[in-house]
């Protein structure tokens, strides 16, 4: 199993959602971040103080796959997350140890495959 | 007339933050300033050219310049309009109406619209678009000279706005994601804020249309208060049978579309019709709202809905309702006058089509001088930082203080002798 660690614009959750839904990819997990991804920085201005604004709005998708997934779910989050400007994101690919499923204890790929997918 | 002038003028502020709680959070700033901007640019074409072009005799069509450049407008009573009171109040109290109107629009094209492009629309709009409609019904033109009915600008304000907003959403073409992406409101205690907030403003924009503190300001005042109640009424029970719950967003709405409906009808009809009139004004908006959303138009905040339908709900009800015991002008159909329905239908349709036409083609004018429509990146990113180089919402965290002489860079020595 791996866990994929991708990070996206805010505005580029919906189409990666819809592109994990295309393939298939059901269970995953989302947070909002802040980060620095070598982005141009931002001036921002309020009355007599100037700030550079360093970090920006991102969003983190933590998705646990069978390793037969794993090229799929980063082609999929790498076509709808792409702008071609900088800050798109990152995608890591982690090796995991151990998965378990909580509700009936089952192991690794079982426990990343959703329930009703042979 | 002061106060009437100061409470119309609190309806912008308000506009701004009923429409800047509907947008998300990396916008409102954007959409509020679209209303308050209205209060300066708008303001000085009005005093400048556009009051003189409405409101002073000139012909059919439109006033001449004498008031131009505020020249003429004196202490005393010398617009036959308002006889009674300082001239100056009078073109005060009418330039609240034209900011407002102008502030309406801005809800058909919120997120996608550069500042630029926004900022020469709403100071020429007012001249090109609002002066000619205004002089029509109210500054002695040809609607005015027909008969139309108009207390408080069901026409001139609504329709105008709600037309003038649909045309601008087709010439700024739809959001990037819209169809395919759900635009949920950033901030809906704010939108119940200023719903209350139009309602407090409104009593001076209908009760000071009466020009003068007498029965009819007392009539417009009290329909003020009916319509958009009976309005609420009506449209949360619509509400209530569709999906089974009472919604803020729907009550705050109707309160709106009473008010709207209300406004040319307010010192004209007898307060028992004035709170049919607005119970009946929830219907067409209500259905025109869902419908809208089902189009491929993005007329975001639907000003056409509620305004241009609204608006023309309660002129053409104006003409059903009106009752000439009650308001000195004229009857309507149910006290036996059906022609008077016709000469309303006739005003709302000249101002929604020279409204629609003008604003489509004043936006493609100023489209060929400055670009109106943001770029994809920076809808992305939202107009708050995009355009104004701020935000709503600021957390402090990765904010770096920008000073004029930075001092020397952190050194891991200069930490160990410090310690």
């Amino acid at each position: 199993m791996k866990l994929i660690v991708a990070i996206v614009r805010p505005d580029k959750v919906n189409d990666v959602l819809e592109a994990l839904y295309r393939v298939k990819v059901r269970g995953l997990s989302l947070s909002r971040v802040q980060g620095h991804g070598g982005e141009l920085e931002r001036v921002e201005t309020y009355r007599g103080t100037t700030v550079k604004v360093d970090l920006n709005e991102k969003v983190r998708f933590e998705i646990g796959v069978s390793d037969h997934f794993v090229e799929r779910t980063v082609r999929a989050i790498m076509a709808a997350a792409r702008t071609d400007e900088v800050g798109d994101g990152k995608i890591f690919v982690l090796p995991v140890e151990k998965v378990y499923r909580i509700r009936t204890g089952e192991e690794d790929t079982d426990a990343v495959t959703p329930v009703g997918v042979a | 007339m002061m106060t009437s002038t100061a409470l119309v003028l609190l309806m912008t502020p308000a506009l701004g933050f009923f429409y800047g709680g509907m947008v998300g959070t990396k916008n409102v700033l954007n959409t509020i300033l679209m209303s308050f901007t209205t209060l300066g640019y708008t303001l000085v074409a009005w005093a400048l050219v556009a009051y003189s072009l409405a409101f002073s005799p000139g012909n059919a069509i439109i006033g001449d310049l004498r008031w131009a450049f505020l020249k003429g407008i004196d202490l005393a009573g010398s617009q036959p309009l308002g006889p009674t009171i300082a001239h100056v109040v009078y073109m005060a109290f009418q330039a609240t109406f034209a900011i407002i109107t102008v502030a309406l629009i801005s809800g058909g094209i919120v997120s996608r619209m550069r500042v630029k492009g926004y900022l020469l629309f709403i100071t020429l709009w007012v001249i090109c678009i609002y002066g000619p409609i205004a002089h029509w019904v109210w500054g002695g033109g040809w609607l005015g000279a027909m008969g139309a009915l108009d207390f408080a600008g069901g026409t001139v304000v609504h329709v105008n706005a709600g037309m003038a907003a649909l045309a601008a959403a087709l010439v700024l073409g739809n959001r990037t994601n819209h169809g395919r992406q759900a635009f949920l409101p950033g901030n809906v205690p704010f939108v119940l804020l200023g719903a209350g907030l139009l309602w407090f403003g409104w009593f001076g924009f209908n009760g000071g249309s009466a020009v003068a503190s007498n029965k009819y300001a007392a009539l417009a005042f009290t329909n003020t208060f009916l319509a958009p109640g009976a309005c609420m009424v009506v449209w949360s029970m619509l509400d209530l049978t569709r999906t089974g719950k009472v919604t803020a967003m729907g009550v705050a709405t109707a309160i709106v579309v009473g008010l709207v409906a209300i406004t040319p009808a307010s010192g004209f009809v007898p307060p028992f019709w004035g709170l049919v009139l607005g119970g009946l004004a929830a219907l067409p908006s209500y259905y025109v709202i869902l419908w809208r959303a089902r189009t491929r138009v993005d007329e975001s905040l639907d000003v056409f809905a509620g305004h241009a339908v609204g608006g023309a709900t309660g002129a053409i009800l104006t003409g059903v309702f009106a009752v000439k015991a009650w308001n000195g002008a004229a009857d309507g159909l149910i006290a036996g006058n059906p022609h008077q329905v016709v000469i309303q239908a006739i005003a709302v349709a000249g101002a929604a089509a020279y409204s629609f036409c003008g604003t489509f083609a004043l936006l493609k004018i100023i489209g060929l001088v400055t670009s109106l429509r943001a770029s994809t990146q920076e809808e992305a990113l939202g107009m708050d930082p995009t355009q104004h180089g701020e935000e709503a919402y600021t957390s402090g965290e990765g904010a770096i203080l920008v000073l004029p002489d930075a001092g020397p860079e952190p050194s891991l020595e200069a930490a160990e002798a410090r310690a």
